[in-house]
């Protein structure tokens, strides 16, 4: 690959495509902003903003929990509180994270000038935000969600759920489910039909195939979970019976469209962050990934089996044996695509040559702290073992190993490794080092302690537990490592903070990293690429270059991308995208005004429908320029 | 509360059968685990460490790549292997469960409430059937069939001791089956979370020698003892006078309420309220007075009373035994 200072495009040329490219200024581009990055920007910082809202709520309930018959919160407020905690890092922090990482990296990591439908994913982050902030003001507000965030009816029906407390849990959901699945159709289409030419499917990068499958599994399990939060609604709202036992609804209806869409959830979580490790690990090991073909394959088979796991949440309930027997095979088989991967990351490790640097150390986490959720998670498969420790402090062990050890120490590991890409700054190693094993050595004293707990009778979701049973130790020791924990997470952030402000200059490619991302200026110009690349090989920046380098011939003064083939990656045509608007931020905010007013009243349906109408139809309002648009789209590429 | 509570301390044969699968899995997952750790730390420790950016290593030629693809697949396939053996083992410990024999069990009917266990004794004779609460009695050795549903809201029934757990779901009758082997007192809680008390819930279940058990039966099937003296007597009134009786039963009396436990033989259990307090007059009396600091969220209502009355009251119920 050539170097970015000898580009074939003058600066001038640079200059004008920057001009085309860039948001509006000023409080235009606030509501205007429209650029992949930006938008990815917002999205990174707002979800790490819940995830600290998130996590704060975690601290006060072990704060609570710290000794027996404490009594810092009462049972309401703690309910509450679990109920935020898991909403919030389920619903606002983890899947919109990795979506949020998508959205900046995909684009630049395929060789794209945007992300497809820029629009459309302006409005799915602003859905996004608004949904967040109506969940955190109905908890201030004391209407904060208490049934959980599994929502069980008949406790979170009408009858044992007033208020609408439950009702702005399931309208989070409508928000969080439209903007994760506008999100997946963005990430497809981009992935599919805007990769740089000559990135065959079999030449792209992990990450950006665990996105893509991650945004299948969107597709296909958020549906099942907005069908079953719009009936419960329905069933609070308008008094129909979908769940209600005395009517002839049922209330296992729930539980199987919820975990239908709730186990696919962890791997969507989950497959994210194997892609971040796919991604760092050979940077640092300094070669080529062992089995790129396993790999693609074992992502693909996580994705189908994810689907056929969901009745191990329910293996207390009401199903027959044989039908448990096969979730208790497929929950122990899942682990064989995940032990594919590992697999091949150590043999990647064993042949390659080690850099230590801080991305590595986090991802080097999920070593320990995935692997030990997953064999915790072999003894939750098993049916017999499941139904002593299910809905004891054990899964609450085994849960947070999986996830954070699968998705946030990955995650940590990818801001310490694109950081420098997004700012153009490089983090501290001594500040990223110091909070590695903060958090390393919290999360474990917080968490292994549970799985004690569980096996010694401990259940889940309890605001207080009676002194005497010898549970006191073990929860005095998981409180004080959540704050260490939050301490390593607390230095992580002012770790970024400080670098943003007067961190080193990071350059364009401060790791020696393989992936496009790197071929571009740190942070990268609005128009990500001025020439964009032809991709050769897999690892294009760790080959010479060849010819052709570059694509020559794209408009300078319109947004025009090249639209290429789906599985080749050929040139098919040019196409032109969309210039900023409000429209999708206004249009964010009549959906908004539709989705709170229904908690109150269904008219607000009927009349919320209006301005929806009126900001959609204005933002695809067709203009003089969109037919010479698709002028250009009908003129297909030699 | 004293009384097992922990799934590793079994007090019966199905607990004894899942403690032997954990022993298998715990065995196997640790020496997966450590040897996932050993392979890490081989290749970190194989690897060279190198600086920062430098020039990375070439593809590997198809030898070297075919050398690292079989041994992956050969991993790969005793994982497969272990896998398999232990989903065996799962389906082979469900099953011994499943395959506890009934003769002669003991029948009981469990109805969850928020946030207290109902159990009703419906064995023979017919019409000897009688209710208690919170405290499940059994002869040792003999199994025992719960019948189980729940009156509001999704509820589990779990004592880990004895294994197992059930989910009660309103609109679903469903049945547990276990058998205690060793005599004691088992802690049991509602593991399903089920609002503001789901906390205090618990249940206790107390295995007797059959010749206790049958001398326990016999008494819980009597009437309500007569109150003996006058306080007593008194109390007896302020009972059927204040709001109590609403809710509660006592047989032999007026009272017969079926919203809360049945009092005939309160005295006789180990706790009040799901075994949030202890038995007692004192606790009794906490418990009439206020019982919104005791469980918060409770159905039961604070009662204004005189300290007389109160006193009465508090006599009569610990006279029930």
């Amino acid at each position: 690959m050539t170097d970015r200072h000898t580009l074939p495009v003058t600066a001038d040329q640079e200059h004008l495509l920057e001009q085309t490219w860039r948001d509006p200024p000023g409080w235009r581009g606030w509501i205007g902003a429209i650029n992949h990055k930006t938008i990815g920007r917002r999205f990174i910082v707002t979800a790490f903003g819940f995830f600290i809202a998130g996590g704060l709520l975690a601290l006060l309930m072990r704060a609570q929990l710290a000794g027996p018959q404490r009594g810092l919160v009462g049972p309401d407020l703690y309910n509450q509180l679990f109920t935020m905690h898991g909403t919030t890092m389920m619903f606002l922090f983890a899947v919109p994270v990795m979506q949020a990482f998508a959205v900046y990296f995909v684009p630049l990591m395929i060789g794209a000038r945007s992300i497809a439908f820029p629009r459309l994913n302006t409005y799915a982050y602003w859905v996004y935000l608004f949904g967040g902030w109506m969940l955190f003001a109905a908890f201030f507000l004391n209407s904060g969600p208490d049934a959980g965030w599994f929502a069980y009816p008949p406790l979170a029906g009408p009858e044992f759920g007033p208020g609408k407390r439950v009702d702005f849990w399931a309208q989070l959901i409508t928000f969080t489910e439209l903007s994760a699945l506008v999100e997946a159709v963005v990430i497809i289409t981009t992935i599919f039909k805007l990769r740089a030419p000559g990135m065959t499917l079999s030449r792209m990068p992990l990450f950006v195939w665990g996105m893509l499958i991650t945004a299948f599994m969107v597709l296909f399990a958020m549906p099942s979970v907005m069908l079953a939060s719009t009936a419960l609604l329905l069933d609070r709202l308008v008094g129909t019976d979908f769940y209600n036992p005395n009517e002839g609804g049922d209330p296992l209806l729930w539980q199987h469209l919820f975990w239908f869409f709730g186990h696919p959830e962890v791997y969507l979580i989950f497959l994210p962050g194997l892609g971040f490790l796919s991604t760092i690990l050979p940077t640092f090991a300094r070669r080529p990934i062992v089995g790129y073909t396993a790999m693609v394959l074992a992502l693909i088979a996580t994705a189908f089996m994810a689907f056929g796991l969901w009745v191990h949440h329910m293996f207390a309930t009401p199903f027959p044996e044989l039908g448990k027997a096969f979730f208790n095979a497929m929950s122990l088989l899942i682990a064989i695509p995940t032990a594919v991967q590992i697999f091949c990351w150590i043999a990647t490790l064993a042949t390659g040559r080690i850099v230590w640097k801080t991305p590595l150390l986090f991802v080097l986490a999920f070593f320990f702290i995935l692997v030990l959720g997953g064999m915790s998670g072999l003894m939750l498969g098993s049916v017999p073992l499941d139904l002593q420790v299910h809905d004891t402090y054990f899964v609450v062990a085994h849960l947070h190993y999986v996830l954070i050890g699968g998705a946030v120490f990955p995650l940590f590991g990818a801001l310490h490794y694109w950081f420098p890409k997004i700012t153009g700054r490089l983090m501290s190693e001594r500040l990223g080092h110091l909070s590695f094993w903060l958090m390393f050595v919290g999360f474990n004293a917080t968490f292994f302690p549970m799985h004690w707990l569980g096996l010694h009778g401990m259940t889940r979701r309890v605001y207080t537990y009676p002194a005497g049973l010898g549970w006191e130790g073990p929860n005095l020791l998981a409180t004080g490592g959540a704050f260490v924990l939050a301490l390593g997470t607390a230095v992580a952030f002012a770790n970024a903070w400080w670098a943003w402000r007067r961190g080193v200059p990071a350059g364009d490619d401060p790791w020696g990293a393989p992936t496009l991302e790197w071929a571009t200026a740190s942070p990268p110009p609005a128009v990500n690429f001025p020439a964009p690349p032809v991709v050769h090989r897999r690892d294009p920046l760790w080959h010479a270059p060849e010819e052709p380098t570059h694509v020559a011939g794209l408009a300078l003064r319109q947004r025009e991308v090249l639209v290429t083939t789906v599985r080749d990656a050929e040139p098919d045509h040019r196409y032109r995208f969309p210039v900023p608007t409000p429209w999708p931020f206004l249009g964010a905010v009549a959906t908004t005004v539709l989705f709170v007013g229904s908690v109150f009243t269904p008219w607000a349906v009927v009349w919320g429908a209006a301005p929806v109408a009126i900001g959609l139809t204005a933002w695809f309002w067709p203009k003089k320029d969109d037919r010479d648009a698709q002028a250009i789209a009908l003129e297909r590429a030699p | 509360m004293n009384g097992l509570h922990d799934v590793l301390l079994s007090g019966g044969v199905q607990a004894d059968r899942v403690i032997d699968l954990w022993r298998l899995l715990l065995w196997v997952c640790s020496g997966v685990f450590g040897l996932v750790l050993v392979g890490l730390a081989w290749a970190l420790w194989r690897a060279p460490s190198v600086r920062n950016g430098s020039r990375p290593l070439h593809p590997d030629g198809p030898a070297r790549a075919r050398l690292l693809h079989w041994r992956i697949a050969l991993a790969t396939l005793v994982s497969t292997l272990l896998l398999v053996g232990l989903t065996a083992a799962s389906i082979a410990t469900g099953r011994a469960l499943a395959g506890l024999s009934l003769d002669g069990a003991l029948h009981v009917e469990v109805t969850a409430h928020q946030w207290w266990w109902e159990l009703r004794y419906e064995d023979d004779p017919p019409g000897a059937l009688f209710s208690t609460a919170n405290e499940l009695h059994v002869p040792v050795g003999r199994p025992v069939l719960l019948r189980l549903r729940s009156d509001d809201v999704i509820h589990s029934l779990w004592v880990p001791s004895l294994g197992g757990k059930r989910d009660l779901v309103p609109g679903h009758e469903v049945t547990f089956t276990f058998r205690a082997d060793r005599p004691g007192v088992y802690l049991g809680r509602c593991a399903e979370f089920c609002g503001l008390q789901h906390a205090a819930m618990s249940l206790q279940v107390v295995a007797h020698a059959p010749a206790e058990f049958d001398a326990w039966i016999a008494r819980q099937r009597e009437p309500a003892r007569a109150p003996t003296t006058a306080q007593r007597e008194r109390g007896r009134t302020v009972f059927s006078g204040a709001s109590c009786a609403m809710c509660h039963s006592i047989t032999g009396t007026d009272a017969g309420g079926r919203r809360a436990p049945d009092l005939t033989h309160v005295a006789s259990r180990r706790t009040i309220a799901a075994g949030a307090l202890p038995m007692g007059e004192e606790s009794l009396a906490h418990w009439i007075t206020d019982p919104q600091s005791v469980k918060p969220g409770t159905n039961m209502p604070p009662t204004v009373l005189t300290a007389e009355d109160l006193q009465a009251l508090v006599a009569y119920l610990g006279s029930l035994q």
